[in-house]
């Protein structure tokens, strides 16, 4: 149940993510960006409603953007959840009914939480019960909730093995697995892990701050340029201000890719004995996973200077990830299914 | 289970466990109120920008640049307690895989874990200070999980120095 449901939750993030990326994220910037230039003119002409108006609009670009952002974040963080709670069943002390409730349960929230998220935009404080607090918002709460719950059992069931007197040592030939394919998504995915955090820290140290600095002084520059009838002053900043988004959010991206995939391809090798396909086949698929996982996050970087064909290229790696991961998972029901035809035979 | 695959599972449930938390607490009490905060005093200073009141429209900013400090400091807390939970679960799965003996890595496992939980401790901390200590705390986090993540990296390179044996 985990597994399949943290790969299926992995896989519908990523799909959701790729959809998001071509078909909303660029026009939600272009949105937000004519907004705000909208507001910086009509401070320019003296306008206040319309400047009111015009960061009404930016608010719901925005939040359209921030959940949709945060719905495929939080799918693919709690698939990779559910996969790593599927690895550690074993030494998890509850029986099998009560291990069971728990994965359901944790799926549910797991499910709820995205869903929620994703229908805040769209329901906002309709009947809401609270002042800021909408019923979407109150779902995608109850579902983090499961979540949180689920996880602290968990990590009591593990507990309660770890300090019980029945403790016995436990079999798990998956963690046994020293297959190539297994190898080398170990292997890459530490090392994209590493890459990731050399990257945060790169820009933490260099970047943050400046980027930070850059936010206020521009928006000033800009507030003071309406105030004082300077168009070229108002025309200047909004560029600057627009490159300095783009800007944050390519380095951002990169870093949380690059980690993620990393972790990713670090819990596939872990699977690697249960996808029911032939050496050769899982090696491929390893491959093409570790190609796509490096491909987006470097191409997300080149994007500001490289444009539409780093975007694509991008995508594309996105989509090697989405191949390569269903590819795993139907190797997977594959085997699940082996295993279920054998028990079957043997009854 | 090894001392270190132990520590580095329980320390990473552990670590998740309190990023959710503090993530269901900041969604329910404090997430909205601060977006609010931040979208009011951008839209209050160029309002004033359009009144032509300048230092109106400078101390909204100020307000904004605050606002905006406080909620990504927050944000990223909870982003990474849990990003660096899943991480040492992860990595903790696979420990006994490092081609090291047991003192490095339950060494390796402690640098992780007290990484783990310095890094985004000392970027919460900055949301309410911005003196030396909180940028001090952040910065020895992550140097911690970086240093530790490469001696990791370099036990995978290495290799299990045993032959493949139960995960017990």
């Amino acid at each position: 149940m985990l597994v399949l449901g943290g790969i299926g939750l992995i896989l519908a993030g990523m799909i959701f993510g790729d959809i998001f990326a071509v078909f909303v994220l660029h026009q939600n910037a272009a949105h937000v960006g004519a907004s705000l230039s909208a507001a910086a003119h009509a401070a320019l002409a003296g306008d206040a409603p319309t400047v009111l108006a015009s960061f009404q609009n930016v608010g719901g670009f925005l939040e359209n953007r921030g959940t949709k952002v945060d719905t495929h974040v939080h799918m693919i963080d709690f698939g990779y959840l559910a996969l790593m709670l599927a690895i550690l069943q074993p030494w998890v002390g509850f029986g099998e009914r009560a291990r069971r409730r728990l994965a359901g349960v944790f799926l549910i929230g797991a499910v709820l939480l995205p869903v929620g998220v994703f229908l805040i935009h769209y329901v906002g404080l309709l009947y809401a019960p609270l002042q800021y607090i909408g019923w979407a918002s109150i779902f995608a709460d109850f579902g983090g909730l499961l979540v949180l719950v689920v996880t602290l059992a968990y990590l009591g069931g593990l507990f309660k093995r770890s300090g019980g007197a029945t403790d016995t040592a436990v079999v798990d030939h998956l963690l046994a697995e020293r297959g190539a394919p297994a190898r080398l998504l170990l292997a890459g995915g530490v090392l994209f892990v590493l890459i990731g955090f050399l990257h945060g820290a790169y820009y933490a140290a260099v970047d943050l701050y400046r980027h930070e600095a850059l936010d206020y002084s521009i928006l000033s520059e800009m507030s003071a340029g309406a105030a004082g009838n300077n168009t070229a002053a108002v025309e200047s900043s909004l560029g600057n201000y627009g490159q300095l988004q783009g800007d944050k959010a390519v380095k951002i991206a990169a870093h949380a890719h690059i980690i993620e995939f990393g972790i990713l391809a670090i819990l596939l090798a872990f699977f690697q004995p249960y996808v029911g396909l032939s050496d050769r086949w899982r090696r491929r698929w390893a491959l093409l996973l570790l190609l796509g996982s490096l491909l987006l996050p470097v191409c997300v970087l080149l994007e500001l200077r490289g444009g539409m064909i780093a975007g694509g290229l991008a995508d594309f790696g996105g989509l090697l990830v989405i191949v390569a991961l269903f590819a795993m998972w139907v190797g997977i029901v594959r085997y699940t299914g082996a295993l279920d035809a054998a028990a079957r035979e043997a009854r | 289970m090894s001392e270190a695959r132990r520590f580095l599972i329980l320390g990473g449930i552990a670590l998740a466990i309190l990023g959710m938390s503090y993530g269901l607490w900041y969604a329910v009490f404090a997430e909205h109120q601060a977006l609010d905060g931040i979208g009011s005093s951008l839209a209050t200073g160029f309002s004033a920008a359009a009144e032509k009141n300048s230092a109106a429209a400078q101390a909204a900013l100020d307000q904004y640049r605050e606002a905006k400090y406080r909620y990504d400091r927050q944000v990223d807390a909870h982003g990474h307690w849990i990003g660096l939970g899943m991480l040492l679960i992860v990595l903790g799965i696979g420990f006994d895989r490092l081609g090291f003996s047991e003192r490095i890595k339950m060494l390796l496992a402690r640098g992780l874990l007290a990484g783990a939980v310095l890094f985004p401790l000392g970027v919460l901390m900055q949301s309410s200070s911005h003196g030396p200590l909180p940028r001090a705390v952040a910065i020895v986090g992550s140097g911690l999980v970086i240093v530790s993540l490469a001696g990791i990296a370099l036990g995978c390179a290495r290799g299990d120095t045993s032959s493949p044996s139960p995960a017990g």
